[in-house]
């Protein structure tokens, strides 16, 4: 499941930035969740999904990356 | 990196302690069998919280209550509890469409983005989340100490004695959020009048409370309107220009609901909020003396005042299980509806340290004054940033601060979902 392959994602957070308001894992559940008050993803290479690019983009403190394999910034958008 | 960034990422670290290390109780099913309390179980007084929460938390973290209209629902007051009602997707606030819900008026609620669910709810969302993230509100920093700069310079003018929430608690909110959407600030009468019938229970009538909210979508419907013709780069601007590109995901209806709703909800609760802070602050132990002694404490102050305040006067957003679920010991059945008490949570001892203490140095804090999950206040950082330099510039330009009559005089609003005061008069 986690292999360089083009096309895929990376999903990272970053936890010094995050505040724990749950909204990225109430708004993709199965890619995000909450763990004493940080998010995490549920997995860091992933097939291309909008509900992760939703997460990113609504993410109060822009603590979500969202990026292709070759690292470049898919959202948030700047 | 600022230091407001620094702080709301601590104080919203929590919480190895979260977990709730009490016995639950063994699950019982009793959604049928028990009469529901009537909920608020007291009218607010100032800003006391009930007592009943605490021992509720001990014995009986789940029980039937009955707002004053609608259908019997559960109530949650535990914070793991609260935190799960308000994150898990098993909770759903768009399953509430259509029922009788538990509401504090005769009104059926129509809540447009409040009402929806991932991914609908995120859809409409994103469209404004943007200008809401740190990094956004801190750029409306400097514009928002000059404005409470001049707006205490009025006030030291005009007394001692003056009103705080009038010459600082409700003009600095109104500024900024017009700022940001562009609505023209003289307007305020107008929209001030009708933005109280999103946060009215009795305060107004059910009549009102309709004709002002149609008011405030037909003011907002024209700011809109105006937008096509004479485009912005403001707020309002910006989600015209998303409407107009993705026609097919956003309603016309949807943008002015939700303009509208930023308007009202973006100033009422703020508005509220800074006179009930310095009421604390000069209130309890531990408070105003303090912060003056150690001023680096305003962002880490302003989470606790967050926690401690509680702000709401009832329950409200009930959400529905769309599946059952075991919660503090009960079986919520699928279609049952669920409130939360916010200030229950925020005073839950297995969480906060010696929680009914006002500690504005209190390091471990993840409070649920902002809520929590997808509905998480989407003004969360800008009020945040309000707040904090509201103190600063209080702390700096009237260090002698304090109520200008005892507390026992001051007047406190009544028939709305928050708590505030109607005038503070204070001295310096
Ligand atoms: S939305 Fe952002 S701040 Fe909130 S939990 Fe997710 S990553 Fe953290």
């Amino acid at each position: 499941m986690s292999q360089e392959e083009p096309g895929r994602w990376r999903v990272f957070v970053d936890s010094t930035r995050c505040i724990g308001s749950g909204i990225c894992a109430g708004a993709a559940p199965t890619h995000f969740v909450v763990v004493d008050g940080l998010s995490r993803p549920v997995e860091e290479r992933i097939d291309p999904v909008e509900a992760v690019l939703d997460a990113a983009e609504s993410c109060p403190m822009e603590a979500i990356i969202v990026s292709d394999v070759e690292g470049g910034r898919i959202a948030p958008e700047p | 990196m600022t230091r407001s960034r620094v702080v709301s990422q601590r104080t919203g670290l929590p919480a190895r302690r979260a977990v709730d290390e009490r016995e639950p109780p063994p699950v019982t099913d009793t959604s049928q069998a028990t009469t529901p309390q009537r909920y608020p179980f007291s009218a607010p007084h100032r800003l006391d919280v009930d007592p009943r929460y605490a021992q509720l938390r001990r014995e009986e973290p789940l029980i039937r209550i009955r707002l004053p209209f609608g259908e019997p629902a559960w109530l949650a007051t535990r914070y793991a509890d609260v935190r799960t009602v308000l994150a898990d997707p098993r909770f759903s606030r768009a399953a509430s469409v259509g029922r009788d819900q538990p509401r504090n008026t005769p009104l059926q609620p129509d809540e447009g983005i409040l009402a929806m669910d991932p991914p609908e709810h995120t859809r409409l969302r994103r469209l404004v989340a943007k200008a809401f993230t740190a990094r956004r509100v801190e750029e409306l920093r400097p514009r928002t100490r000059a404005v409470a700069e001049e707006l205490v310079d009025g006030m030291l003018a005009a007394g001692p004695p003056a009103d705080l929430v009038a010459h600082l608690a409700t003009p600095l909110p109104i500024r900024v959020i017009c700022d940001l959407l562009g609505v023209p600030v003289a307007d305020q009468d107008r929209f001030r009048t009708w933005s109280e019938a999103i946060v009215s229970t009795t305060s107004l009538s059910p009549d009102t409370i309709r004709s002002y909210v149609d008011q405030l979508m037909g003011y907002m419907a024209g700011l809109i309107a105006q937008r096509r013709v004479t485009p912005t780069d403001d707020l309002i601007g910006a989600m015209v220009r998303a409407r107009d590109e993705n026609a097919d995901r956003l309603t016309e209806e949807e943008v002015v609901q939700l303009a509208a709703g930023l308007l009202a909800a973006g100033h009422e609760t703020t508005v509220t909020q800074i006179p009930n802070m310095v009421y604390v602050l000069l209130t309890e132990e531990g408070g105003w003396e303090r912060l003056r002694a150690e001023p680096d404490l305003v962002p880490k102050a302003v989470e606790e005042l967050m926690r401690f305040i509680p702000l709401g006067a009832t329950a409200a957003f009930p959400r529905y299980a769309v599946e059952d679920v075991e919660l503090g010991g009960v079986l919520v059945r699928a279609g049952e509806p669920v409130v939360v008490s916010v200030h229950s949570a925020n005073r839950d001892e297995s969480v906060f340290t010696d929680p009914e203490r006002l500690d504005l140095g209190r390091e471990v804090n993840p409070h649920l004054g902002f809520g929590h999950g997808v509905h998480h206040c989407i003004g969360a950082q800008l009020a945040r940033m309000e707040l904090q330099v509201v103190l600063e510039t209080l702390l700096r330009r009237t260090p002698g601060l304090r109520l200008a009559v005892p507390p026992s005089e001051l007047t406190w609003k009544s028939g709305l979902l928050v708590r505030g005061l109607t005038a503070m008069p204070v001295r310096w």
